[in-house]
């Protein structure tokens, strides 16, 4: 249980750490937060010839609000976030989903860049970005690209990220006021990666819903947009045989795999289940 | 180590300095490297908490960090939390309230509940399992455990 032989570089500077990734070749790796990387090391399931550390790189690390969006240094922690006054006023969907992310002595460590660029599919940060419609920034040699959530997620741990790019910011649209929103999760305990999650959000417009924003987690091997189940409310309301409809229909949406920790079944009847809560809650926090 | 690194670091209170490889782990590096080893050893991958310390005043699991990352940070380990042989009131809680019985996790929750009752000093006791559950006990103690974080966050406010 010790980390292979690899080179170590903390670069002072992102340049430096892109410079560093050409060189390698495809075979380093970027070490954010460390939370998922270290333990692959530590089993040896990763044996990447360069690690290249990110912490020693102050300027990535920020929260700011611009355009209409909350933007986010990629090496920005957890914790940071979960006692940020900004992302619980401009996006609380946030805040909620990170009490479930991991542990107090991990979200000390863990990033939001490290989280999404990793892309495990039961983790909460990936869900959120997808429910919001979010957008990642990428920097390669040949510059800048900012990349949608939906064309982000490739399947299982693999992002449309190029090996000699490093995400640098994420950037979720600031939530409208009135807006409710909600994470519900199912997992064997508090802290443990999701079975299943569902993100929500949902502005009402008197007695109708303006819109409404559903994603996953755990139900496959990306996060899902729940899009036709959106599509329910914001033609019938946020009544309750509405939600009910939309909870069915999110079952319908997505193609989970058995695995050691829940059948494909168990996940769909989850996300119904999931999906139906969120909403209900999420109804009880908006106002119109 | 013809690739070895120089590590300077303050743990509690007293700066440090030891040569390792940059793939050693944090935790080793306390207590092969400083003789620190009232921290723990685990599961090394992340999920038992036994290890955690705190790095620049947060919690952090050091089997899954690397020494050289500590480098210029300050670190306070179980070894630090008595001050002048007298238990912090963590520890005083901790043997009132049977907080402990084989002793292995103990490091780890203490610290792990340091960090909580310096960012919520008024736990509820939701919060207080939702924070422990960072640390795994085998020995079932999780209700005494319980009870002394309560009991310790009354003596420190």
């Amino acid at each position: 249980m010790k980390p292979p032989k690899f080179d170590y570089h903390a670069p002072a500077s992102l340049d430096e750490a892109l410079a560093l990734l050409r060189r390698y070749g495809g075979d380093a790796k970027v070490l954010a937060g460390g939370q998922s990387l270290m333990p692959l090391l530590n089993f040896r399931l990763s044996r990447p010839a360069a690690l290249v550390d990110l912490n020693r790189i102050p300027s990535l690390a920020y929260i700011e609000e611009r355009d209409g969006q909350v933007r986010f240094g990629a090496m920005t922690r957890q914790r940071t976030i979960e006692f940020s006054p900004l992302v619980a006023r401009r996006v609380p969907l946030l805040r909620e989903a990170t009490k479930w992310v991991g542990h107090l002595p991990i979200r000390t460590r863990g990033t939001i860049g490290g989280s999404i660029a990793h892309a495990d599919p039961s983790a909460e940060y990936p869900a959120v970005l997808t429910a919001l419609d979010g957008e990642v920034v990428a920097r390669g040699p040949k510059g800048e690209r900012v990349v949608r959530a939906r064309d982000f997620f490739v399947t299982y741990l693999t992002t449309s990220l190029e090996a000699d790019e490093i995400l640098v910011e994420v950037r979720l649209p600031a939530t409208p006021a009135g807006a409710g929103w909600a994470l519900e999760e199912f997992a064997r305990r508090h802290g443990d990666f999701a079975i299943v999650a569902i993100a929500a959000l949902v502005v009402r417009d008197g007695a109708r819903c303006g819109a409404a924003r559903l994603a996953t987690a755990g139900a496959g091997p990306v996060p899902v947009r729940l899009r036709a189940a959106e599509e329910i409310l914001e033609r019938d309301g946020l009544t309750d045989a509405a939600i009910d409809a939309a909870a069915r229909r999110a079952a319908e949406l997505v193609s989970p795999d058995s695995d050691i920790h829940a059948s494909a079944d168990y996940r769909r009847h989850l996300t119904t289940v999931l999906t139906r809560r969120a909403l209900t809650r999420a109804r009880t926090v908006a106002h119109a | 180590m013809p690739d070895a690194v120089t590590v300077r670091l303050t743990v509690n209170g007293v700066a440090r300095e030891g040569r390792c490889e940059p793939r050693k782990l944090f935790v080793d590096f306390l207590r092969e490297d400083l003789g620190l080893t009232g921290t723990h050893v685990g599961c090394e991958h992340g999920v038992c908490g036994a290890c955690t310390i705190l790095i620049d005043g947060e919690a952090a699991r050091s089997c899954i960090m690397l020494a050289v990352q500590a480098d210029g940070a300050e670190i306070l380990t179980i070894e630090g939390l008595a001050q002048n042989g007298k238990l912090h009131p963590l520890q005083e809680a901790f043997r009132e309230h049977h907080g402990l019985q084989c002793g292995f996790c103990t490091p780890g929750m203490l610290m792990t509940a340091l960090d909580l009752l310096r960012t919520n000093p008024s736990p509820t006791e939701a919060e207080i399992r939702e924070g422990i559950s960072a640390v795994l006990c085998r020995c079932t103690g999780y209700h005494g455990i319980i009870r002394a974080v309560e009991a310790a966050a009354r003596a420190m406010r």
